[in-house]
């Protein structure tokens, strides 16, 4: 048998090593949109050796300066697309401005993976197990996405829409991704459950609230791996607003999770199961936060 | 604006020249841009010891060193590392940066059938680069991504252990 039909093996395609964005968003088009923007290729490289997508044109966009670093900008820390997962553990403007980042950055795959894996490329695939676009949600963050028309920014909350479906239009990139920096009177924690480090998480969750001394201001909670988007349960978060975290209120949160989450069937987990396990896990990290975790 | 040129969409499985540093030495080669940089190391280069496994970076087998960080050589394009340098397990053995863990690997007997070995030591290089003295949770949870299917965890973390425990006393492990 030819070993075209049995290998697992990339259909042909041709390679574009862009410098700049313009020059990416100018192959992307050219290619009459039969084309593919690369980053860390984590995701991707593997959906292309099972032909789950066959692109003509590969564009290589690691290479394009602008897209890269973090710095402080604003009351934000902008955060370079290109970004690898394990510069969320080692970078120390992400630990002090963006913690939950660096909190969740070790659930993320593993190491091999966080050497290639890029923040902007896991939040563009959006894929629903994912850690990091579900932390955009909790985090409030700005997507920002350049495109034949120019520059723009989209919340996180608008980013997302359905399954590995986003607001990203065919031929746009994201380019940085802007988080509100954190503050003294904010708190954060996050958490998953999962059958083996490093696998997809059955659930998880992250949180970051902003208190007045036990005072739950505001807070956002978002999971990931309980729907086909990343998804905030504001129900839970009504529930806690105005209230300090005694298990009383915890309780509450975790009863309002059946009104926020509708598990989608899987042969993996049943729905009920599910819901069942986010609830254990939203009492298990709001009990981390109240401790100031 | 320079850059891109669109006669290229019609050569989609035309060669490209990729030049890298591979273990020291400078290498250049003809690749089609679907080849992966596994199979560049291992059919063109014939550097064998780097194995391709699920070639879909689950299994680590295929684990290399690319501008010092280990990487899954199946979840990248050859031409996606030209410009870059490579260390495959040869190169790391022959520079002598692992054998402390080669010697371990060997005495407790660390491997049974040895497909998952190359992928293991790069791992545990790397780690040990990056944690002096890592507990066994530590290294259970960095090789979380490499599997055994002889199923010889047990025996490999002890020698990741015992590897840290001596580089951290100065000495060597053997």
């Amino acid at each position: 048998m030819d070993i075209e039909e049995t290998a697992v093996k990339a259909r042909a395609f041709s390679y574009f090593r862009a410098a700049t964005i313009d020059q990416a968003l100018d192959a992307h088009a050219r290619a009459g949109d039969d084309a593919r923007f690369i980053a860390g290729g984590q995701s991707l490289v593997p959906a292309l050796s099972l032909r789950l997508q066959a692109p003509r044109l590969l564009i290589d966009i690691t290479h394009i300066d602008e897209m890269r670093g973090i710095r402080r900008e604003g009351g934000y820390l902008r955060i370079g697309a290109l970004t690898r997962h394990c510069e969320m553990l080692s970078e120390p403007l992400i630990a002090e401005f963006a913690p939950l980042l660096h909190a969740a950055a070790p659930f993320v795959a593993h190491r091999a993976i966080r050497n290639r894996g890029t923040f902007g490329g896991s939040v563009a695939l959006a894929d629903p197990a994912s850690e990091f676009p579900a932390m955009t949600l909790a985090l409030d963050a700005e997507i920002e996405i350049a495109g034949a028309t120019g520059t723009r920014r989209v919340k996180a909350d608008d980013f997302f829409l359905d399954l590995f479906e986003t607001a990203l239009q065919p031929g746009e990139l994201i380019t940085a991704i802007y988080i509100p920096l954190f503050k003294a009177d904010q708190r954060f924690a996050f958490d998953e459950l999962a059958r083996r480090r490093g696998d997809y998480a059955l659930v998880g969750c992250g949180m970051l609230a902003t208190f007045a001394g036990e005072r739950i201001d505001d807070i956002r909670i978002s999971f990931f791996s309980v729907s086909n988007t990343p998804t905030r349960v504001r129900g839970a978060e009504a529930t806690l607003i105005g209230s300090s975290l005694d298990a009383e209120r915890i309780a509450a949160a975790q009863a309002a999770l059946e009104g926020d989450l509708a598990p989608p069937d899987s042969d993996e987990v049943s729905p009920a199961m599910r819901l069942h396990l986010a609830r254990v896990l939203l009492g298990r990290v709001l009990g981390r936060l109240g401790e100031g975790a | 604006m320079s850059g891109f040129d669109e006669t290229l969409l019609d050569d989609a499985d035309e060669t490209v020249r990729v030049r890298f540093i591979v273990n020291g030495r400078k290498v250049a080669c003809e690749v089609a841009p679907r080849e992966t940089l596994v199979d560049c190391l291992r059919n063109t280069l014939e550097l064998t010891g780097t194995h391709a496994g699920c070639e879909m970076g689950a299994c680590g087998a295929c684990l290399v060193q690319l501008d010092g960080r280990a990487v899954h050589s199946c979840l990248m394009f050859a031409v996606q590392a030209d410009g870059a340098a490579i260390n495959t397990i040869e190169g790391l053995t022959e520079s002598g940066v692992i054998a402390d863990l080669q010697a371990e690997f060997h005495r407790r007997n660390a491997l049974q059938c040895g497909f998952c070995t190359p992928g293991m030591l790069v791992n545990a290089h790397e780690l040990l680069l990056q944690v002096a003295q890592p507990s066994r949770e530590e290294i259970r949870d960095a090789l979380s991504g490499n599997y055994c299917r002889c199923t010889g965890y047990e025996a490999i973390v002890d020698a990741i252990d015992a590897v840290a425990k001596a580089r951290s006393e100065g000495g060597g492990a053997t």
